[in-house]
């Protein structure tokens, strides 16, 4: 049975390959693996959520921005070219 | 607010967003001030965060998200718009920005070994140590798995946490900032990101999976210290 779905894949192993899973460009066979590993496995199913919580993390991190200074110098420069042009 | 705008705008779709860029174009072709208060408004959050990542003051980000503008200005007959506008922008500032880094930082030029060294191949997502080891019952299995985040929707949005994320970010490779921040800070796709940073398919894939690996696992020693803080 393992000859035909490929050799198990291990802890080590889909911490490696999670980039590609998560980007949906692993392998089908690779794919398939990870899918049976995570099933049987807490370890690596902590480890994709703890991965999704910090992708998320990240997209909450608030906005930077300019200084209200550096915006009206921005707008000057704006007007300058507007004229130069 | 100004990311949940620029969102908006950068969700609305393959077919609205041309046309309306195409019209902000046009209106800023014409020195409508509106249009470009609109386009610094939709980029300017990430243009700044990009520059942060590669000069050592905010002053000095300023400037080179200021000169940017003035280069897009100058260059806005030359876009013909084969990549997107945020795209093609965001090269710009990357152009300024490591000029202007290097000027400040001095740092080496982009060699073969440094670009190694970006990239990160060698290094292990996770400390090797974690696993079990040929000698035990079961190699490359958890020999200290993770533990589950409780709670983590307050944990992960607190004060404490962003400073961790962002010295975690400050820390990494710059090659693998620039990544991490148009992806997942920035929320942009795989391939305006390789477009932006002039990357390949591989390349952006390890970047980003060093860079990831990495804060996963600054988080992970931070709450694991707030808990035995408690």
């Amino acid at each position: 049975m393992s000859e035909i779905e490929g050799p198990q894949m291990s802890c080590s192993e889909l911490v490696e390959v999670i980039t590609e899973y998560l980007e949906g460009t692993l392998p089908a066979e690779d794919r398939a693996r990870f899918g049976r590993h995570l099933a049987g496995c807490d370890g690596c199913q902590a480890y994709l959520d703890q991965m999704r919580q910090t992708i998320a993390a990240l997209g909450r991190l608030p906005p930077e921005s300019l200084s209200p200074e550096a915006e009206s110098k921005l707008l000057e420069a704006f007007r300058g070219w507007r004229e130069g042009g | 607010m100004a990311e949940q705008e620029a969102s908006t705008v950068g969700d609305s779709g393959g077919s609205t967003r041309p046309t309306n860029e195409q019209k902000l174009l046009a209106s800023l072709r014409r020195g409508d001030e509106d249009a470009f208060r609109t386009l610094v408004n939709e980029h300017g959050p990430f243009l700044m965060r990009l520059a942060l990542m590669h000069v050592p003051s905010r002053a000095i980000a300023e400037e080179v998200v200021q000169d940017t503008w003035l280069a897009v200005l100058n260059g806005i007959d030359r876009f013909e718009g084969r990549s997107s506008l945020r795209t093609w922008i965001a090269s710009i500032l990357l152009n300024t920005a490591r000029t202007r880094g290097q000027r400040e930082r001095r740092v080496l030029p982009f060699s073969f070994l440094l670009r190694r060294r970006e990239e990160g191949r060698d290094e292990p997502a996770v400390d090797p140590d974690r696993f079990q080891s040929v000698r035990d019952s079961n190699p490359g299995h958890w020999a200290r798995p993770p533990a589950e985040w409780d709670s983590p929707e307050e944990r992960l949005s607190a004060e404490e946490t962003r400073r961790v994320l962002l010295e975690a970010i400050a820390g990494l490779p710059v090659r693998q900032r620039e990544v991490i921040a148009l992806r997942d800070i920035s929320g942009w796709s795989a391939a305006e990101t390789r477009e932006a940073l002039g990357l390949s398919a591989t390349n952006q894939r390890v970047l980003l999976h060093r860079a990831r690996s990495k804060v996963r696992a600054a988080l992970e020693r931070h709450f694991e210290e707030e808990q035995l803080v408690r």
